[in-house]
């Protein structure tokens, strides 16, 4: 499905990827972990086509298909996915037209018909009771005075609602409550089939307690260093990164 | 330049394509500003003295007045003794079909969700006599005179109904309120009047009717909205389809009058010509526009503005009675060379009066736009309130976003709120958008409607959505 080979990227003239080799195949979940400053949130970036990163060397290629070209909303056409460690605030702008545009947006690029609006809701009534959350939710402003771990369940809901092929979790587990974080994870793996994929960028071990990995992967100053299976992740939260940093050093 | 600004460009400036001709030629005033002018545009209209009168009087303190400069915008001064006070009304060509109109003002429209017999008035097709908005038009009329409200051009009012025009015309902005507005109480030459009697709620929006009705809007409007005690209106001017018009100087007066426990809702979209993309050309916007409130009575004016090269507008509330309300709901877009100056006037006399003030201004490419406002508080007015929100979203780093409050109070129990914000539309927002799917227009257009949300609820709802699609076309490629 994805297929990214020894790509090198950054912003403003700093190298932050520096070759990176990383395939993901339908109904797979693959974790990405790594210290800080080593990346992860700048592979996700990438990924996603966000303009002010640079690519200066590799190839991404999902579903057979060159990403080098698409802009973002081309990506996520394609069914490219990510929830944001930081999701964006828009004011005025509710939950619901949000996500009507962006569900009918991608439809009209696949040249399809609007989604019909009572079939919209039906569908937004059963994401939601599967993430446990409020009704009053829909008509709330975009992530606009969210508490951290509203935000982090309102981008899961979009991903319910968007049904992506690769959906890409950047720090999905940062602000979250034990509580919010078994909500959260639990709605991430009702929605995986063998059909798409997910790619969980974290910090730490515990939100892979709830969503299992097959692969774990560990970047480190922009290369991945050592890949394993969820095992891989127990052993990191055990020993720290401070091992992978020496035997980098060796 | 963008397709999108071309596009637009194209669709502001194509109609002098088609050109405008003078009916007759001898129904033409010569150009230049005098006595015996305003006499023929008098005479023109069959006037009785007393207008004529009026007129004159106006006309007399208009000469001992100059052209103000305070307003935040320069441009180069018209010279009134070039303009033609006079003409018959402008016949644009008639086309026999929608195929003969140009083909990127169809577009336009269609972004605009128009429908397609309207599509045909507002692109000046002939249209058959059954059409719709014709037989709708004759409806309208009969249900309003089943209630007794009055509706009509001024100069009909004029003729027909001279004891309500005598008694109120100038009495809320007086001819020597300021210069344009002593302009046009000397040469206006048509406009609407509508009467409400006492306890009669308007059982529709004025709106749709106008649009009917209003197909050319003269260049000095004179407009008189009465509400008698206990009545109900909601009027709606303007036009959300590209309105261009010759006439460079727009100088418009409003009076509106809400007697005790009325209602007025006063809603404007203004789209004129805003010249081209270099800033060449457009519409001078001059226009004041004041209501007076008595005890109990509530005015409401929303406008949505996104045209004109040059605006310069405050339509204000006069809380006289006391328990009055007023409100000021505003979205003002300027986008290339566009200036704008706007904001309004809550004058508290009365007791426990209420105003609230909610301007939202929206700057792009090498625009200005300013928020000037007053509230005054006077000493009477025990009890008073006003609440102001002025935001200002900018897009890009060559455009200007001015905020000029003014609050005078003169009374003690008075409070008097301000809030302001200045905002920009992040490039964090706009690739959220568009990893969601949206497009960066259509990201642009969802960040901005949602900006203006508190305004644009306020205006009736076929026209709500109209705004939206207006601001986004206003916009169309501004960022990136």
């Amino acid at each position: 499905m994805l297929k990214i080979n020894d790509l090198h990227a950054g912003i403003e003239g700093n190298e932050i990827l520096k070759g990176i080799n990383l395939e993901i195949k339908p109904g797979e979940v693959h974790a990405i972990m790594g210290p800080n400053g080593s990346g992860k949130s700048t592979l996700s970036s990438v990924v996603a086509g966000r303009e002010e990163y640079e690519v200066s060397k590799g190839a991404i290629d999902f579903e057979g298909e060159d990403l080098m070209d698409l802009d973002p909303e081309e990506r996520a056409h394609k069914g490219i996915f990510l929830s944001f460690q930081y999701p964006i605030e828009i004011p005025g702008v509710t939950v619901t037209n949000f996500l009507k545009t962006a569900i009918n947006e991608t439809r009209k690029a696949k040249g399809e018909e609007p989604m019909p609006a009572n079939i919209m809701l039906k569908k937004m009534r059963e994401k939601m009771a599967l993430l446990e959350m409020d009704k009053g939710f829909l008509s709330r402003s975009l992530n606009d005075g969210f508490s951290g771990g509203e935000k982090k369940r309102n981008e899961i809901f979009q991903m319910a609602m968007l049904e992506p092929k690769l959906a890409i979790l950047d720090e999905t587990d940062s602000g979250l409550d034990i509580d919010a974080l078994r909500i959260v994870a639990n709605g991430v793996n009702k929605l995986k089939s063998k059909d798409n994929a997910v790619l969980l960028i974290t910090h730490y071990q515990r939100l892979l307690d709830y969503i299992v990995p097959d692969f774990v992967h560990v970047l480190y100053k922009g290369r991945i260093v050592k890949s394993g299976g969820k095992e891989l992740a127990l052993e990191l939260e055990a020993k720290g990164y401070d091992w992978i940093k020496e035997e980098m050093a060796l | 330049m963008s397709s999108e600004e071309q596009l637009l460009e194209e669709v502001t400036g194509s109609e002098y394509k088609y050109g405008f001709y003078t009916d007759i030629e001898a129904d033409k005033v010569p150009a230049g500003l005098n006595e015996e002018v305003i006499r023929i545009i008098s005479a023109k209209k069959n006037e009785p003295q007393w207008m004529l009168d009026w007129r004159l009087d106006a006309f007399e303190k208009f000469q001992k007045m100059t052209e103000p400069d305070w307003a935040n915008v320069t441009y180069a001064k018209p010279d009134l003794q070039a303009i033609s006070f006079y003409s018959a009304p402008k016949q644009k060509k008639e086309l026999a079909s929608l195929d003969e109109v140009d083909p990127e003002l169809l577009k336009t429209f269609t972004k605009l969700g128009i429908s397609v017999d309207e599509q045909k008035r507002l692109s000046n097709v002939a249209m058959d006599v059954v059409v719709d908005s014709v037989s709708v038009a004759t409806t309208f009329k009969k249900t309003l005179a089943e209630k007794g409200i009055i509706f009509c051009p001024i100069s009909e009012a004029i003729q027909e109904h001279p004891e309500l025009v005598k008694k109120y015309m100038g009495t809320v902005v007086p001819k020597t309120d300021n210069y344009y507005a002593a302009l046009n109480s000397a040469v206006f030459t048509d406009g609407s009047f509508c009467y409400i009697p006492k306890g009669v709620r308007c059982p529709m929006e004025l709106s749709t009717y106008f649009r009917i009705n209003e197909a050319g809007t003269g260049q000095f409007e004179r407009t008189l909205l009465i509400a008698d005690k206990e009545s109900y209106v909601s009027y709606l001017e303007g036009c959300t389809a590209p309105t261009r018009d010759e006439n460079q100087l727009h100088a418009a007066v409003v009076e509106l009058i809400a007697m005790d426990d009325a209602e007025i809702k006063y809603s404007t979209v203004q789209n004129w010509y805003p010249g081209d993309a270099s800033g060449k050309g457009g519409v001078f916007n001059f226009v004041t526009k004041r209501g007076i409130c008595e005890k109990n009575a509530k005015i409401s004016w929303t406008q949505v503005e996104t045209g004109s090269a040059v605006t310069w507008k405050y339509p204000s509330c006069i809380l006289k009675g006391e328990n009055s309300i007023g409100e000021f709901y505003s979205v003002a877009v300027t986008n290339n060379y566009q200036q704008a100056d706007t904001g309004t006037k809550m004058i508290h006399l009365g007791k426990n009066t209420k105003s609230t003030i909610i301007s939202k201004g929206i700057c792009a490419g090498k625009s200005n736009g300013s928020y000037r406002g007053l509230v005054k508080i006077g000493p009477r007015a025990e009890n008073a309130r006003n609440f102001s929100q002025c935001d200002s979203l900018l897009m890009g780093s060559s455009c200007g976003s001015h905020t000029f409050p003014y609050i005078e109070t003169q009374n003690k129990s008075a409070k008097v709120e301000h809030e302001a914000t200045t905002s920009k539309i992040g490039e964090d927002q706009i690739f959220y958008c568009n990893q969601r799917g949206i497009g960066t227009e259509e990201a642009i257009a969802l960040i901005v409607n949602g900006y203006c949300k508190d305004v644009l609820n306020q205006l009736p709802m076929e026209f709500a959505v109209e705004a939206q699609k207006l601001l986004a076309i206003s916009l169309e490629g501004s960022v990136g």
